[in-house]
């Protein structure tokens, strides 16, 4: 029996009950609450948004990894200086319409978001790039805690907004499918992730600059023979984790109401999504981003939205424990051994 | 054109290179032979700047090297065919060869580095069967191919060959240093570290044997050959009793 369940088949069987089983349980704990089927959809939905956000951290969390080794847990740092950004420049009283104002914020705040994350490299990572990688780990975590206490310094404790992109104003436009709805932002949202998907597949597939980062993330020896600075390519990654951190906190700024210390638990949610994807890969990531967003909302609304958090760290420790390798993931294997 | 004078150089703690000296002329092929541990593979990385001299002097077409970054020394025109290949394995051939000419792109034009790539194509027809393949899963001859051709594609002056002969069958050992003196007769200057002396030494004009660290004998390729020492150690022949 227990060897039936280590074989591929037995994986597959077990899988499969598995969901079956969660779903079972969703929909008995569901029909406790009277959801109705319009319900689901509704959790699911709103779950992929948030998703879409854990999935553009989690490719910043690869990003780094890949090339450096390193965790950077200032990622959600990263989300909360684009939207603080963002709401920030867009309140300066620029002679321009309405739509261009929103549309140079957001620039203006990815472009800055992205250099604060080569200077966070530059200044914390470059000078200690001999050291393991865990206490490079442990430098991000200094790193998020400074840029916390910043961004605490420069806008308060007290929550802002920005306009939706539709409307420009803070009431966005709903489309209503019977009784399910959909805002306006979500859209943007979810469109956001494919644009950042297909940029960054050309930019990593097609371009010099992609291929060097790629090949440092494969073998660092070879990548140095062949003439690319690993320190570069470092900055590089850590440069392209703020600018998809900032993207995902710019979309997601007129859904929720951004605050200084927002980036903890979106950081932390998009490890997770991270680690569900196996750390390494992009694809993971997006699958892990957007399933953990529909299961912990889903989990929350058959139960208690106030526990949707702990869904997503039981979630982690589940990973961990019994695939560590994420859940598309193959040998576990992160780089090959360079030697 | 390249030249090491008094090169110190430590592995951790352990000294691996004790005050090499040694010189490559602009069109040769030099040998570097010796046993395993001696020391060959540091002296490679430490010219391509990847292991730091602790002392000495490296001297590259007249510029000094000792200490300079191994992507600075790339685009000075010095170019490692590493030992084990350390190609991507995760990507294509093609993506490998584009590679090489990283520091190219700068301010080549794309044609003119996807004419080169033609050229690694002529020479090694078995990578463009296999261009879209992901070189992980080449075998070990294609690998070396790969490898040469990706240094290649850097277009260096010099080219430092780290035993490309480990590993792969006899046959393939051949056409390796076949593409090696061709390259040679299209003028590139070669500098090779062999375990195998005895295609290191027929295909070398000079060599330099190493042991221990050090620079134990020198000399031109026919005069090593004939060395007695040579022989029994490294050409497997029986010492003559008389």
């Amino acid at each position: 029996m227990r060897q039936f369940f280590r074989g591929k088949i037995g994986k597959i069987v077990l899988a499969t009950g598995l969901v079956f089983a969660a779903i079972a349980l969703c929909v008995w704990l569901g029909s406790r609450q009277r959801l109705l089927p319009q319900h689901y959809v509704q959790l699911t939905l709103d779950g992929m948004r948030g998703g879409s956000i854990y999935a553009l951290m989690a490719l910043g969390f690869v990003v780094v990894y890949r090339v450096t080794g390193v965790i950077n847990f200032a990622q959600g740092e990263f989300v909360m200086l684009g939207a603080m950004l963002c709401l920030t420049i867009h309140k300066l009283p620029l002679p321009l319409p309405p739509a261009l104002k929103l549309i140079v914020a957001i620039i203006a705040a990815i472009v800055l978001a992205t250099l604060i994350g080569a200077a966070v490299e530059r200044l914390t990572i470059h000078p200690a790039r001999r050291s393991p990688p865990v206490t490079l780990t442990i430098i991000t975590v200094g790193v998020t805690i400074t840029l916390r206490a910043g961004a605490l310094l420069a806008w308060g404790a007290d929550p802002y907004v920005l306009p939706a992109f539709s409307t420009l104003a803070l009431e966005d436009h709903i489309f209503r499918f019977g009784s399910v709805i959909l805002q306006a932002q979500t859209l943007w949202i979810w469109g956001t992730l494919i644009v950042v998907l297909v940029l960054l597949y050309f930019f990593l597939e097609h371009t010099i600059m992609g291929k060097a980062l790629r090949a440092c993330a494969v073998n660092q020896r070879g990548a140095q023979l062949v003439g690319i600075n690993p320190g570069r390519m470092s900055m590089l990654s850590f440069a392209l984790a703020a600018a998809l951190g900032a993207i995902g906190g710019i979309v997601l700024g007129p859904v929720t109401r951004p605050i200084y210390d927002m980036g903890l638990m979106l950081g932390l949610k998009g490890f997770v999504a991270a680690i569900m994807g196996g750390l390494v890969s992009v694809p993971g990531a997006v699958v892990g981003g957007l399933l953990l967003g529909v299961t912990e909302n889903l989990a929350a609304g058959v139960t208690n939205p106030t526990y949707k958090s702990v869904f997503a760290f039981v979630i982690l420790i589940a990973i961990l424990l019994f695939r560590p390798q994420g859940i598309l993931g193959g040998t576990g294997q992160a780089t090959e051994e360079v030697k | 054109m390249l030249k090491l004078e008094q090169v110190n150089a430590y592995y951790g703690r352990v000294q691996a290179l004790r005050d090499i000296s040694l010189e490559v002329s602009e069109g040769e092929i030099v040998a570097v032979i010796g046993p395993n541990g001696a020391g060959k593979s540091t002296l490679m990385n430490t010219i391509s700047g990847i292991v730091s001299a602790r002392s000495g002097q490296i001297t590259f077409a007249g510029v000094p090297i000792a200490g300079c970054r191994p992507e600075q020394i790339v685009r000075l025109g010095l170019s490692q065919v590493p030992e084990r290949r350390q190609v991507f394995s995760t990507m294509s051939v093609a993506d490998n060869l584009v590679l090489g000419a990283y520091h190219r792109y700068r301010h080549e034009h794309k044609e003119t580095i996807a004419q080169d790539m033609d050229f690694v194509f002529e020479i090694f027809p078995r990578l463009k069967d296999r261009i879209k393949q992901m070189a992980g899963t080449l075998s070990g001859g294609e690998q070396q191919m790969l490898a040469l051709g990706r240094a290649w594609m850097a277009k260096p002056k010099l080219l430092l060959m780290d035993e490309p002969s480990l590993g792969l069958a006899p046959l393939l050992v051949k056409e390796i240093l076949r593409v090696s003196g061709e390259l040679r007769n299209q003028g590139m200057t070669i500098l090779l570290v062999e375990q195998n002396a005895r295609a290191a030494l027929d295909l070398a004009d000079r060599a330099y044997v190493m042991e221990s660290g050090e620079v134990v004998l020198a000399g031109s390729a026919e005069q090593l050959t004939a060395d007695a020492r040579v022989q029994t150690a490294y050409l497997g022949r029986k010492p003559v009793s008389n």
